[in-house]
Formats: C-alpha cells, structure tokens, sequence
C-alpha cells in the first residue's frame, strides 16, 4: 500500500534520449524523499570555446553543441551573429530559413513522436522487436525520416551539421529541379504519414495535470511563430528576445548547488506544447483539425501530452513547408543571392563590435544565443541556453506530484512512468553548452 | 592512422556463421550527430540490423547486454575520468573497436578547449561551483585505448561508415583515404575556393567526404584531420598567391586539429 511503500530507484542513463540523464528516486514510508534528474554528460563547455573564433564561425561550430537539432542551432547562432553584426537577411533568405526550421521539426518530431515514443505506447522496449511485429510502421518512420533528409541533403548540404546556410544568406541556393524535387519527396511523404497519424491517435498516455507556464515565441502577425518574434508566456508576460535573460533566470539552489531556470513561477515549460498552448490559433487549418479530433485545447497541462503537441507540429510544418516550396517554384529562386563564405576575412563585409540575440523555436523549445564582439568580429563572450536546460527544472516539479500519485503501482511501472516522463519532455542533453546536474530535494 | 598499419585484424564475425556479431553502439563528448547518421539511413538502416545484432544503442534503444562484443562502435572525445574508465570497459569487452566521427578519432572541436587553460575555461562556464563538474583535457579514443578502425568526419559520411563495417565484419583491414579533398573537389568539378577569394583547408585535409562542403559552396574546415604528409611547400606558395595570413590558416586548423598539439 502506497502509505508504507519503500521504493529506491535509479535509472542509470535513460534510453531513448539524446544524451546522458539518470533518475533517482527514493521513497520511505510512502513519502517521496528524493526524486531527481541527473544530467551526467561530459561538459563540453562550447561557450569558452567560441571565445577568439570569428562571429562568423559560430554556426559552425554551434552547430556541433547537437547533432539532432544542428540546424536549428544554426538558425539561432546566425540570428545572433546577424543582430551584433547589423546584418539584415532578405526575404527570400528567410523565407528558406523557415523551410529549413520546418525539415528540423518534422525529423526530430518524427523521430521522437514515433520512433522513440511509440515503443512506450505499444509496450516494447525498442523499435527493434517492432520491426518483427509492426514491420510496416517501422518501414513508414524510416521512409518518412529519409524523405525529411533527402530534402536537407538538397537545401543544405545534410540535415547534420547544415553546410549552406551562413550569416548573411546562403552559399548554394536551389535550382528549380531542386525545388521540384522536394515538392516531389514531400507530397511522397503523404502515403506514410497518413497511417501514422492515425495511429499516434491509439497512443494511450498517462492521465497527468500540473499547472506551470508555458514558455514560447510569441508575434503580431499570423504566422506560427518559429524563427522570429518576443518571447511570451501562458503567464501573459512579453518581452522582447535581447531581454532573454529575464526569461530564463538561470539560479543556483543552496540545497544543491544546481542552476534551475525559472520566470514568473517556479518553473518553466518550453517545447510542443508550449507553442501550441500559446500559438493554437495560427496553425495552419490541418494540424488545427487534428488537434481538434484528439481533443488537444489549449491550455493542455499534461506534459505527456507534448508527443500529441509534436505529432499536430508535423502536420503543421508539412503543410508549412510545402506551400514555401510551392511559392518558391511559382516566384523562383533568385540565384543571384547566392554569397561567399568567409569574404569578411577580407574585409568584404563589415564588421562592428556589437551584441546579438537570436531567439529561434526548435523542436524542443526555445532557443537562445547570444554573442558580444569586438571591433573585429571576434567573440568576447557567447551564452547559449538550450530548451532542455529551461525544462529540467519543471522536470523535477512534475515528478514530485507525479511520484506520489503512481506510488501504489509496481516498481518497475514506477520506473517506466518515470523514464515516459522524462522521454515525453524530449530532453536533449547531448547539448551541454549549458549544462549543470539538477537536483530536487522534498 | 593506426588503421592502415595494422597487419592482422580479426573477423568480427568469426565467431560462427549461425550467429550475427554482435554490435554495440556508444557515445561519449559529442553531439551524437554520427549516431543519428545511422538512424538517418532510412529503409538502409533495416537491412544492417539484418546482418548485425545490435545489442545497444542507447539514443534508439532500451535493451542493455553484459556479454562480449564483436563490434563496438564508438563515438565521441573522451573529456573526464568517468568517460576515460568507461571506454577502457568497453575495450575490455570488444573484439573490435571502431572510433567514429570527428570527436572520437582526432578530438573534433571539443579539442579548442585545449586551447585554454582548462581552470579558466571551467570557470567561465560554470562559475564558481565549476569543480563539480570533472573535466579534463579532451583526448581522441585512440589516446586512450587502442583502435582498429578510423572513420573520420564532422558528421562521418554514411557510405564510408558501411564500407569500413563491411570491412570489419570480415576482418579485413581498411585503408583511410591519405589524399587530400582537393582530389575529390577536382573530380566535383568544384570553382577552387582561393581562386574565390577564400582560405579553405581542403589541400591539407584528409579527404574521403567527397568535398561535402566544397559541392556545397563552403570550404573545408579540416573536420577529417590532416593528411600524413602535407604537401608543405605548395601550401606556402599558396598562401603567398593568395596573399592569405598564415595566423589565419592555423586559427581554422584549430577548430578540428587542437588536440593534436596536446593540452595546455
């Protein structure tokens, strides 16, 4: 019975994530002692690195913080260098911007939606014995997957580690067979990703509510805000991307010596949900739909049910994407944009001491770089926050109202609760730009 | 690289034909980039599950396995006492050991850290509380154990990696390119950086991405390390062509070739 339960838990390296994170969780008497997340990836400590590189190097190295999301890592490190440097993209340079940030939603939203998650769903510990039993399924994830790849292999280069898109444009623009191309592997995508939201609606998660805020790009037009706009929260608060710090407080915990970020509450959620609780309203009509069928409103507070979020994000970005492409191939490509990287060695672009903030949604929430330069476009000091370090946080909340609610389950179903948590929130610790061991002590 | 040195290599796959080799993935400092390379191959990545048995696989996987391993892929710079025992474990338990991607084989750019006093960088990023965080100078997999198979890049180029597993399965040696990209580049048809107006380190780096970068219209920032013998001289006359700063050739080699100088 839950009220003399003892229960010692300790989840070494939590699989189906990116990165390395444990869980400790320790109960006597029915009463929750402990439940922590441990982040035990190697520092790697990427913001000393960038100082003395060239603002102009940072995408590329930035980049490297995670290979999952390197482009949008990309998108935020050009934005920042781009606002030090007084540097304005054109459109037609942002608008291939917001095709590139929908190709990273729809992988990593794929990949973590279906191929991560759904084993929980389904009661396996991998996809691997769903190739043997859902063989089908698995062949439509990897199809769709490699369809999202093709068309970054064509737009930059290859989805890890994007090579085209630089501060100030792109070195490579797409020729109009490439624009036909990609409109060919995305309405091919169609025929996989049609079963596959139909079973993601089967997906039972568990029943699970805590209020937090809700933490995301916000704008005044009617655009699902990714790539620009201030950053808003479910609290009503405002405030535009250079005061990103007010928004993350990052603090260090006496009890723990561990640096949490909070806004207006204790915690705070970035992600999928935080989007849709916040930007519901300008999804495109068919990701709208869907939400509408799996009863998603705003404001959700299950954060299981992020995958749903993610899964009506797919939808979205498909769409998304393609009416870019679209456009594109009615208005075509103006090659002449196409710009040289690394003129400014030269002097061929000026640069100026300056101090930049790029703010970009990536899958898992939002993301914020910040460089100060010199006169000479050197980086004196560079501040990378990642969406997992503002999640950790609300992590440990979440597990402190949820631990005592499934005490009176098996250990083991404990365990599986706790690691579905955790993998519902999307962590990617592999990016330790930032990273310190969170503990939580009640 | 030890690679092409090594004399005797013994078939992963020895073990008996009924059985698959056993096939274990793992990842230390990095971005797991190399790892999602695998996953990224689509349908491919079916038919090497086919012919492999991979035990683990911690960012796709949840099943765990204490016997032997035919083969361990590994990926990342070793950066702190607990990362360097772990991959001497993993040695220990592994028939074969291939280092993967740019951090594993020549410490990637998680080696400009190098470049600092490791104290001073600690502190930067994690303020006063920095030593609970162990860190220590990062070293390639190579420095720390021994390694029979190589295969380079930032992210490694998913062809080579099939091509030096088809190798490794069979026992038999494989051979890093020692060329450098400009080989590949000249085949690619590609403008040459420097004639526009750009330092690119593709004469000195090792090629066998297929001038990834270059096709692409960037240059190359030296991510497969350098080749064994640089052809010294023609880089001096082509720094001197290009009017090119040599500080300025020696700072881009940093981002992927710190480590070599060993740490500060």
């Amino acid at each position: 019975m839950a009220a003399t339960k003892d229960l010692d838990i300790r989840v070494e390296y939590v699989t189906r994530v990116e990165g390395h994170g444990n869980i400790v969780a320790n109960v006597k008497s029915g009463k929750v002692e402990k439940c922590e997340f441990h982040v035990v990836e190697t520092p790697r400590l990427f913001e000393g690195m960038l100082r003395g590189r060239s603002v102009f190097e940072a995408q590329h190295i930035t980049s490297r913080i995670c290979g999952i999301c390197s482009c949008g890592h990309s998108l935020a490190s050009i934005a920042a260098a781009e606002d030090a440097l007084g540097v304005k993209p054109t459109e037609q340079t942002i608008k291939l911007r917001k095709l590139l940030l929908d190709y990273e939603f729809l992988d990593s939203h794929v990949l973590h939606a279906f191929l991560l998650v759904a084993p929980d769903a389904l009661g396996v510990p991998s996809f691997v014995p769903l190739v043997a039993t859902h063989n089908a399924v698995v062949r439509q994830i990897l199809r769709l997957k490699k369809a999202v790849n093709d068309c970054c292999d064509i737009l930059v280069g290859r989805h890890t580690h994007p090579i085209t898109a630089i501060v100030g444009g792109w070195t490579k623009l797409p020729r109009p067979r490439d624009v036909d191309e990609q409109i060919r592997i995305l309405e091919g995508m169609a025929a996989d990703l049609e079963p596959l939201l139909k079973l993601a609606k089967t997906l039972k998660l568990p029943d699970f509510e805590r209020d937090t805020e809700y933490v995301a790009l916000v704008s005044d037009d009617g655009e699902y805000p990714m790539l620009s706009g201030d950053i808003g929260s479910t609290d009503g608060k405002r405030v535009p991307r250079k005061d990103y710090r007010l928004t993350t407080n990052e603090f260090v915990d006496q009890r723990s010596s561990a640096k949490f970020t909070k806004w207006n509450r204790d915690s705070l959620f970035v992600g999928a949900l935080a989007r849709f609780n916040l930007n519901h309203d300008k999804l495109l009509p068919e990701a709208k739909a869907y939400a509408k069928e799996i009863g998603l409103k705003p404001v959700c507070r299950n954060p299981f049910m992020n995958t749903m979020a993610q899964v009506v994000e797919i939808i979205h970005c498909y769409h998304h994407a393609l009416a870019i492409l679209k456009d594109l191939k009615r208005n075509g490509v103006d090659l002449s944009q196409e710009i040289t990287v690394g003129l400014n060695e030269k002097g061929a672009v000026p640069v100026r001491a300056g101090n930049g903030v790029g703010s970009v949604e990536v899958p898992r929430g939002i993301l914020h770089h910040n460089y100060e330069t010199d006169k000479d476009g050197l980086i004196k000091h560079a501040n990378c926050i990642i969406p997992t370090n503002q999640n950790v946080n609300n992590i440990e909340h979440d597990f402190a109202k949820f631990l005592p609610e499934i005490l009176g389950e098996t250990k083991d179903a404990i365990r599986l609760k706790l690691e579905m948590l955790v993998r519902a929130y999307d962590p990617c610790i592999s990016c330790s730009a930032h990273y310190l061991d969170v503990t939580f002590v009640e | 690289m030890k690679t092409t040195d090594k004399t005797e290599h013994t078939p992963a796959g020895a073990a008996g034909a009924r059985t698959k080799p056993k096939v274990a993935f793992f990842d230390f400092a990095s971005c797991e980039g190399c790892q999602l390379q695998i996953t990224n191959l689509g349908e491919t990545l079916l038919d090497v599950l086919g012919a492999v048995d991979v035990v683990e696989f911690r960012e796709a996987i949840s099943e765990k396995y204490d016997g032997v391993y035919d083969v361990a892929i590994v990926e990342g710079s070793i950066g702190d006492s607990h990362a360097e025992e772990r991959l001497k474990k993993i040695r220990e338990r592994s028939k074969v050991l291939i280092a993967y991607g740019a951090c594993a084989c020549t410490g990637g750019v998680n080696g400009m850290k190098n470049g600092f006093q490791l104290d001073e960088i600690r502190q930067y990023v994690y303020g006063k509380d920095y030593k609970l965080f162990d860190s220590t100078p990062t070293r390639p997999v190579h420095e720390v154990v021994k390694v029979d198979y190589f295969v380079n890049g930032c992210p490694i180029y998913p062809p080579e990696l099939i091509e030096v597993l088809k190798h490794a399965l069979r026992g038999l040696p494989y051979t890093v390119p020692d060329n450098p990209v400009c080989a590949e580049c000249k085949l690619n048809e590609n403008v040459c950086m420097y004639e526009r107006g750009v330092a690119c380190l593709g004469p000195w780096t090792k090629a066998g991405c297929n001038s990834w970068c270059v096709n692409n219209g960037n240059i190359c920032y030296g991510c497969r390390g350098e080749v064994k013998n640089p052809a010294r001289n023609a880089a001096a006359d082509v720094i001197s062509k290009y009017n090119l700063k040599p500080e300025l050739i020696a700072k881009k080699f940093e981002m992927y070739n710190k480590c070599k100088e060993g740490a500060k």
